[in-house]
């Protein structure tokens, strides 16, 4: 605790986030799922598949999916080139 | 990781890790009916390596697992899965043209709850493929990657 | 209150990872807090999408006439698991790099090497 103001930082950020969970509404209970809603029930007849996380992962949602392969991609080609020259 | 390990670990690799590898390639192809995907059983197949990268050491798995190899598996699978997606933009990007058309892949799912039929999906299964090998190709460089690095750094500190 | 007891875990993970990157001087604990982080993140995500009574999304083999929890945020921590494991490995890397280069993972002594 050398680091006064980390510490303060610390316990006002933790007060916070204590006070966000008091204030959120009860688990279980979703406040709005009518996109979720619509994914349930029409998943099956517009791509022909049983998985709906997987409808959404790769149909409806396919840009997530093609950004992810990417920071994949460039985290591999990062972790090449930082081990290229220790490689020697 | 560097000289391997003993006998016993090396007999019962050998003995599951044909095992471990057919279940990714099962979790893969059965992304769109049950959990999983094609990262999910990517990641099981890339552990494979990983236990057998642990139980043999470095300089004995350089002929099985190739970092070459991989690496071109890896563009390969994200240029199929970019491919997969053109190839709806009769309508859309990521439109899936494939599904409820008859094709292989194209046989329209039962509406409810069903067993589940292998032959349908559309461009979901195909993805599934193309992402699993992605991720396959990707975390098995990276494991391949940091132990030779590892090795090396070791080698060069002892000298 | 103990209903909410997935978020008081969410705040738990958190608080551990920020006091780790906070006050921590090893490279290697700073990269477990930045995980445990991601981790509350993505238990936030699922917890928020829960819904009581209800099964996985998955119409194979699904009990009849359950409802089903949200699909979306499972869609999207699946997409964030696997950016985190590439994050977490270059970082890793990353810290192999600094030892290799200055023989220490201890950040203090590492600036102090600088000047």
């Amino acid at each position: 605790m050398k680091k006064p103001v980390f510490f303060i930082a610390f316990i006002f950020f933790l007060a916070f986030m204590i006070l966000v969970a008091i204030g959120m509404r009860p688990f279980g209970e979703p406040a709005i799922s009518n996109m979720d809603d619509y994914f349930i029930e029409n998943a099956q007849a517009e791509t022909a598949a049983n998985n709906v996380v997987t409808t959404i992962v790769f149909d409806y949602r396919g840009f997530d999916t093609l950004g992810e392969g990417t920071v994949l991609f460039t985290a591999v080609v990062g972790i090449v080139a930082l081990f290229r020259e220790v490689a020697k | 990781m560097i000289g391997g390990m003993s006998r016993i670990v090396r007999t019962m690799t050998t003995l599951i890790f044909g095992f471990i590898m057919v279940y990714g390639f099962y979790v893969i192809a059965h992304g769109h009916l049950s959990p999983g995907g094609g990262f999910q059983g990517g990641a099981i197949v890339a552990s494979a390596f990983a236990l057998l990268l642990v139980t043999y050491g470095t300089s004995q798995i350089q002929s099985f697992l190739s970092k070459d190899l991989l690496s071109i598996l890896e563009s390969t699978g994200l240029v199929l899965f970019i491919t997969f997606a053109f190839l709806g933009l009769g309508a859309t990007f990521f439109y899936n043209f494939v599904s409820n058309s008859g094709g292989l892949f194209g046989t329209p799912s039962a509406i409810g709850v069903n067993p589940g039929d292998l032959n349908t999906g559309g461009t979901i299964t195909l993805m599934n493929m193309a992402v699993g090998l992605e991720v396959l190709a990707a975390l098995g460089v990276i494991v391949l990657t940091m132990s030779v690095a590892s090795e090396t750094i070791h080698k060069k500190e002892k000298q | 209150m103990i209903g909410n007891f997935p978020f008081v875990t969410v705040i738990i993970l958190i608080g551990l990872g920020i006091y780790s990157l906070l006050f921590k001087k090893n490279l290697i604990k700073i990269a477990i807090g930045l995980t445990l982080i991601e981790s509350g993140v993505n238990l936030f995500l699922i917890a928020l999408g829960f819904r009581k009574e209800a099964v996985a999304p998955i119409y194979t083999q699904a009990p009849e006439g359950v409802k089903m929890v949200l699909p979306t945020p499972q869609a999207l921590c699946l997409t964030s698991i696997v950016i985190g494991v590439a994050t977490t490995a270059l970082v890793l890397s990353i810290v192999m790099i600094i030892y290799q280069r200055y023989g220490t993972i201890n950040t203090d002594e590492i600036r102090r090497l600088r000047g």
